[in-house]
């Protein structure tokens, strides 16, 4: 299983020579393995990934953790939902109203000039939320997670390992997570135990967690506890806060790791970055 | 197996409260009660943890202004379990140490995402009637 990070940035893309280490754009993975495809969030890191691959796969799956602009900005420029010839499956959280009739307000005037209807790929769509569902050789298991809006994050199991993504999540606003014991208190926790690869929102310092409470992300120090509870091999802090530009992001990267390299293995997410599991 | 998002938030609101709230599955069993809750209950979360519906539905008598006892499936918590809809009603509890307490019960349906039935909320208020 081959996985790309092509957007690794949370809320805007945020392109400027500040950004070019970690990158600026927003939340996309490539998934890859026996010739299967999996996208993983549409932001604009879908752009990155049109311009390093001409695809040819007469099947690709999406998966949308949410529909917030910074999860679903790319999707209008992903070449295959124009081609007659591809099956495209979106998979995406169910809501009050239809994954068909929410992406409609971002597939209409005045967001974008093409309409829903007038995609001309083979286009299905899933609705899913705690769900099991399987997609060529990935068994894929999704569930609510603790975010403004209808959430999911997904645990993406092949037979070389196991791939958990949860970009949005703030699951300190439910359980504190220094003092918790019983895990299944802990959102996203089924989703995350004993991965091989765990991506993680870690938007915010743990000082600037302080003040945006209820904004729907983690600190890093929190998404390192929720790590080391769910005893997860490797973690990528994910979903970089615009204003963190590189020189911060190394900075807090050290102190990190002097506190924390001991217990988890982690690491920044850097855009364009592969990782073969 | 995790507890749905919508249990874990309903706890940590009953954390935040200052009025007795207990949190049942969908069946009845007892996945959390509050610290106003554990006066009530006459016991503590810390210690008891889960409790099973056979016991801690033993814990309280149930009667009515006259004193006669309360038919279990007349209690809001039981009805909501059974039919899915909020219940209200006021009467009098007495518990194992022999307490008599006039309260008033409020419970609701915790209805999920995907309108997913997933538990139950019931709220005792000290009735001041």
């Amino acid at each position: 299983m081959n996985i790309t990070l092509w957007g690794v940035r949370g809320s805007i893309p945020t392109t400027s020579p500040n950004t070019k280490e970690y990158g600026g754009n927003t939340s996309c993975l490539e998934v890859e393995a026996d010739g299967w495809l999996l996208l993983v969030d549409a932001g604009s890191g879908i752009q990155a990934f049109n311009c390093s691959r001409n695809v040819t796969n007469s099947r690709v799956d999406i998966l949308l953790t949410h529909l917030h602009m910074d999860h679903i900005q790319g999707l209008g420029f992903f070449g295959p939902l124009f081609n007659p010839s591809v099956e495209v499956h979106i998979w995406g959280p169910t809501g009050a109203q239809s994954l068909r009739a929410r992406l409609g307000r971002y597939f209409s005037p005045p967001l974008f000039p093409v309409y829903f209807r007038n995609l001309t790929c083979k286009l299905v769509l899933h609705e899913i939320g705690k769900s099991n569902f399987n997609i060529g050789p990935f068994a894929i298991q999704s569930d609510y997670v603790i975010h403004p809006g209808p959430t999911v994050g997904f645990r993406i199991h092949h037979q070389h390992g196991v791939l958990t993504y949860i970009p949005d999540h703030e699951f300190a606003l439910a359980c504190n997570v220094h003092k918790t014991k019983d895990l299944r208190w802990l959102s996203g926790s089924e989703l995350a135990a004993d991965a091989d690869l765990l991506l993680h929102d870690a938007q915010y310092t743990e000082e600037e967690y302080k003040t945006k409470q209820g904004w729907g992300h983690s600190s890093m120090e929190d998404a390192l506890q929720f790590a080391r509870l769910n005893e997860v091999k490797q973690l990528l802090l994910f979903h970089h806060d615009p204003m963190h530009f590189d020189e911060q992001l190394h900075s807090i990267r050290s102190q990190l790791k002097e506190k924390h390299s001991s217990s988890v293995a982690f690491d920044m997410a850097v855009e364009g970055s592969t990782i073969e599991l | 197996m995790g507890y749905p998002i919508e249990l874990i938030l309903s706890r940590q609101l009953a954390e935040c409260l200052d009025m007795p709230v207990f949190l049942t599955d969908t069946v009845g069993n007892l996945l959390f009660y509050n610290e106003p809750a554990e006066n009530i209950l006459g016991k503590r979360y810390e210690d008891t943890g889960e409790m099973a519906v056979e016991e801690w539905g033993t814990v309280f008598k149930n009667k009515d202004d006259d004193g006669n006892p309360i038919p279990t499936d007349e209690l809001p918590l039981v009805k909501t379990l059974m039919n899915r809809l909020p219940y209200h009603k006021t009467f009098w509890i007495e518990s194992l140490q022999g307490t008599a307490e006039r309260i008033s019960v409020t419970s609701y349906p915790i209805i999920g995402r995907a309108a997913t039935f997933l538990g139950a909320i019931a709220i005792f208020w000290r009735s001041s009637e």
